[in-house]
């Protein structure tokens, strides 16, 4: 524990600290609706064209967060022309991911001297973030939960019930545009604490988790948030106590929250208090 | 008014979030707690009786509560036209009964209009001022009572065709189903009076 005072007197663990809450902040709210909306292989498509902005930027010496946050956002665009559509989205997404990921191929291969750099896209550096890189990620984080506060309401509306919502006349089709947008500056964030091949951990499983704790949407929400912000902060802390990579702890904490939540506190607090409350439930005559 | 739709059964979402929705999920914003909004959601979940349920994970109520649920929602946001797109599909006749008992008080005491889309008329039979029947892209329109008859039945259909009341219900009847046409008969119609009725 003096251990870890200590460190937080340093300034690469200030910065993991801040930029870890920011993080865990939108990647909580975000995964609600991945997981509501079924969205977990764009959110992988998302993260390895990514991976293809982050190295294309490296190679012309520009900033690897930002390539991240391009190469995401322009798949987003393309999934979203594409294919809104849940049945034909899967398809669309493979279909872009493939010739994706030859691109991030190729940028490889052209930059010398890269594993590094490649190695921390993939899996994660947050204790390698700078002062200018917590900014960054501060400044999208803060466009990304102003522009899901605007959505909040129409979204949830056109995910649980997408046909009534039409009706009403919330536009359905566009909103998915959008979410795919927020759910690239989400990916751009959570890839610099787990990296590309482990995106699910913090864009999935806190979601995943918290709609076993509680039948409420908002405190849904907030739940996936407190979950994303224990495994994020958690992890770092154990990776600096232990010096082994973060994402190794954010992967086990976030999957021993989805166990916990599934198997302990889930059936103890949501299922018991809210028993298949109507099944025994006879309409009256 | 949708068709009954699964809802997936850990989505965290209640009844009383789904009646909400009626009221303001259309608008921007985050749609913080509001006094005003869940009297509105309390009295329209009570209306149609649903109190019971209406803090249980809407995917894990069965369909004839989700479907009464629904009415609330399609009431709650004070509509004058109500369309309904086939809300007794998949019910059991009891429900059958409730829903359309909820939706033919809704519009006698508001006074509004519903657009009711149905394979079976029966059930709303009693409510229904105007019908319009459709048959592979032919139809007929007018009160149930000039319809509802064999002749007009058997020129839509271009076949020759019973239409046979009992008990108060309809049943159209036709002579063969192998000649190509359907008569979209009413799910629950015993065959033995199929039979009898020839």
């Amino acid at each position: 524990m003096d251990q870890l005072v200590n460190l937080l007197g340093y300034e690469f663990v200030q910065n993991a600290i801040a930029a870890g809450i920011v993080i865990a902040i939108v990647s909580g709210v975000v995964s609600r609706f991945v997981v509501a909306r079924n969205m977990s292989f764009a959110v992988h498509a998302l993260a390895e064209l990514g991976f293809t902005g982050s190295a294309g930027f490296i190679l012309l010496r520009l900033s690897p967060v930002l390539g991240l946050l391009t190469g995401s956002a322009v798949t987003a665009v393309f999934i979203g022309a594409l294919g809104v559509r849940a049945r034909s989205r899967d398809t669309v997404v493979g279909v872009v991911m493939a010739f994706g990921l030859g691109l991030g191929v190729l940028f490889i291969t052209l930059y010398k001297g890269y594993a590094t750099q490649a190695f921390a896209i993939l899996f994660g550096t947050i204790t390698g973030v700078s002062r200018g890189d917590v900014a960054l990620l501060l400044a999208i984080g803060i466009v990304t939960l102003v522009a899901l506060g605007v959505i909040y309401r129409p979204l949830t509306f056109a995910t649980v019930d997408p046909e009534v919502a039409e009706a009403r006349g919330v536009p359905v089709a566009p909103l998915a545009v959008v979410f795919l947008l927020i759910m690239a500056a989400a990916v751009a964030e959570a890839v610099q604490v787990v990296g590309v091949l482990l995106i699910l951990t913090l864009l999935i499983t806190p979601g995943a988790s918290a709609e076993r704790l509680t039948p409420k949407p908002g405190r849904a929400v907030l739940y996936s948030v407190a979950i994303a912000l224990f495994c994020t902060l958690g992890g770092i802390a154990l990776s600096l106590i232990t010096n082994l990579a973060v994402s190794v702890f954010v992967t086990t904490l976030s999957f021993a929250c989805y166990l916990a939540s599934r198997f302990l506190l889930g059936p103890f607090f949501r299922d018991r208090r809210a028993p298949r409350a109507a099944v025994a439930a006879v309409p009256p005559p | 008014m949708p068709q009954h739709s699964t809802f997936d059964p850990d989505l965290p979402l209640r009844g009383r979030d789904l009646v909400r929705l009626g009221i303001d999920g259309h608008r921007w914003g985050i749609g913080w707690r509001d006094r005003a909004a869940d009297g509105q959601t309390a009295a329209a979940i009570s209306s149609v009786g649903a109190e019971r349920y209406a803090d249980g994970p809407i995917g894990r109520l069965s369909g004839g509560e989700q479907q009464r649920l629904r009415v609330a929602q399609a009431l709650v946001g004070q509509p004058r036209i109500l369309l309904c797109d086939e809300p007794l599909a998949n019910l059991d006749l009891r429900y059958q009964q409730a829903i359309t008992d909820l939706i033919g008080g809704w519009k006698e005491r508001a006074r509004g209009t519903v657009l009711f889309v149905t394979h079976d008329v029966n059930p709303v039979l009693g409510l229904v001022d105007q019908v319009l029947f459709v048959v592979n892209g032919r139809w007929a329109a007018g009160t149930p009572d000039e319809v509802l008859t064999s002749e007009r039945m058997s020129d839509l259909y271009g076949s020759h065709v019973d239409v046979v009341r009992v008990h108060g219900r309809i049943l159209v009847v036709g002579e063969s189903t192998e000649t190509g046409f359907n008569l979209d008969e009413p799910h629950h119609m015993p065959v033995s009076v199929e039979h009898e009725a020839h």
